[in-house]
């Protein structure tokens, strides 16, 4: 008895304490994989990491952690839509992706898309606004695919497409400031 | 109150002529509107991937801006935009205690009742009743209308059109003159942002949306998105690569279309900024 009240919470069960959805609604039909588009590139499917999930084997919680699925994840919606259960597994996908950067666990292949979004969020930090050309240079830094793209900038610039410097806002403190409160 | 609109980062950047077209058929319907006064980013995709907190308060703080201009509705043009901020929306809807969370982290009061709009929904409000009227170029094509992802789900959330063959802008276009074609990757995702990080992922996903709506006879794709539009635009040369096709179709903002039809100079709608020419 003690010991079911002291044991760690699942990794579903932190899910769905994030999210209010639960992963045992799902019987497996398998829609979610079959309209995914990325499903095939990635390691387990989305039906998988479901499955995965309602085991609640610490084991198999490692790998979704530490999977490239979930990173893969376009957040497309399209297994939601048609999900029999309209079980939201996007938003499971979000707090399933932070989990694993917070504790560290991200898979070493989704490194590039996670610069990605670490350079964005950078971007609003500093400026408030997305910096393009910032959120590139930040990207090529972190990533050093220092040669990726070079020819799409010029042309954008030529087609008016790119500012130069960053807008200003007044209200820069104040989007930063949502930053350090967040944590 | 006139309309707030929201820009959002893509419309005053890379997807600059998607606002100016915007602007150009809003003055012309002689719709009043006002820009939310020191917008910030929505936080887009990385937000929700990375931090939730940020992810909330972000469209927290636009939605409680727009307020305070005292609009009761605002305009989102942008989709990846429209579906953050209606997706804070509805979670402070259903979460009072996180309401009050986010007020105090944007440092504002927010009443949460502001009618969040995408493009389709204030054209069909407000353009479509007088549109027949004033069009003068009517387009003379067969066009595919691309909705993408986020302008349509979840479907639960934005309660907008139908989550995989929606109908909005196929109606719009069709006032146009336009003859919408029917496909099937209207909603198909076009890799939206993975476009640096994981390129060759959005030239297949983009290159399979090209190919379906180039076999079903399109002459044109018409979004209503700016990821949609840079990387079946901007990523054509990636997605020529991965396919081993050439594509000559233009991608149009349904904004620029409508422009077009009302005889506007391209010039002005931007359409002299996409990667591939607009000569339709």
């Amino acid at each position: 008895m003690s010991e079911s009240l002291n044991r760690q919470p699942s990794l579903s069960e932190k899910v769905a304490e994030i999210t209010g959805i639960s992963v045992n609604k799902c019987y497996q039909c398998g829609k979610c994989s079959a309209g995914c588009p990325v499903a095939n590139d990635m390691d387990y499917s989305p039906s998988l990491i479901m499955r995965m999930l309602q085991t609640d084997d610490p084991q198999e919680e490692e790998k979704i952690l530490r999977s490239y699925s979930i990173w893969l994840c376009l957040s497309c919606e399209m297994c939601y839509c048609r999900c029999p259960m309209s079980i939201d597994i996007p938003s499971i996908m979000d707090a399933l992706r932070q989990k694993a950067y917070s504790e560290k666990k991200v898979n070493p292949k989704a490194k590039k898309i996670i610069a990605f979004h670490e350079s964005f969020l950078d971007s609003i930090k500093w400026t408030g606004r997305l910096y393009e050309i910032g959120l590139v240079a930040t990207y090529k830094l972190k990533t050093l695919d220092l040669l990726k793209d070079v020819e799409l900038a010029p042309k954008m610039y030529l087609k008016g497409k790119l500012n130069i410097l960053p807008e200003k806002m007044h209200g820069l403190k104040n989007v930063s400031g949502l930053f350090k409160k967040s944590k | 109150m006139p309309l707030a609109v929201y820009p959002g980062c893509s419309l005053t950047g890379s997807s600059r002529e998607y606002m100016e077209s915007v602007e150009q058929i809003l003055k012309t319907f002689e719709i009043p509107y006002t820009f939310v006064e020191d917008w910030n980013c929505c936080g887009a995709t990385a937000a929700h991937n990375l931090n939730r907190k940020v992810a909330e308060a972000l469209p927290a703080r636009i939605i409680a801006l727009a307020e305070k201009q005292g609009a009761d509705e605002i305009l989102v043009p942008c989709a990846a935009c429209y579906n953050r901020l209606k997706s804070s929306q509805k979670k402070m809807d259903e979460d009072k205690v996180l309401k009050g969370q986010l007020s105090e982290m944007v440092g504002m009061p927010l009443d949460n009742g502001i009618k969040i709009l995408n493009v389709l929904e204030v054209i069909e409000q407000s353009i479509v009743p007088k549109l027949n009227e004033k069009i003068q170029a009517p387009l003379n094509f067969k066009a595919a209308c691309y909705y993408g992802c986020l302008l349509v789900r979840p479907g639960n959330v934005l309660n907008f059109d139908r989550e995989e063959d929606p109908q909005s802008m196929d109606r719009i276009v069709e006032i146009l003159g336009a003859t919408p074609v029917k496909w099937s990757f209207k909603t198909e995702c076009c890799g939206a942002g993975f476009t640096v990080s994981r390129t060759d992922i959005v030239s297949r996903l983009s290159g399979d949306i090209l190919i379906d709506a180039v076999e079903h006879g399109a002459q044109a794709l018409i979004v209503a998105c700016p990821m949609c539009h840079a990387n079946l635009d901007m990523r054509r040369k990636d997605i020529e690569k991965a396919t081993g096709r050439k594509f000559d179709i233009p991608v149009i903002y349904l904004t620029q279309a409508i422009g077009m039809a009302l005889g506007i100079d391209h010039q002005k709608l931007g359409l002299n900024r996409h990667f591939v020419p607009v000569s339709i």
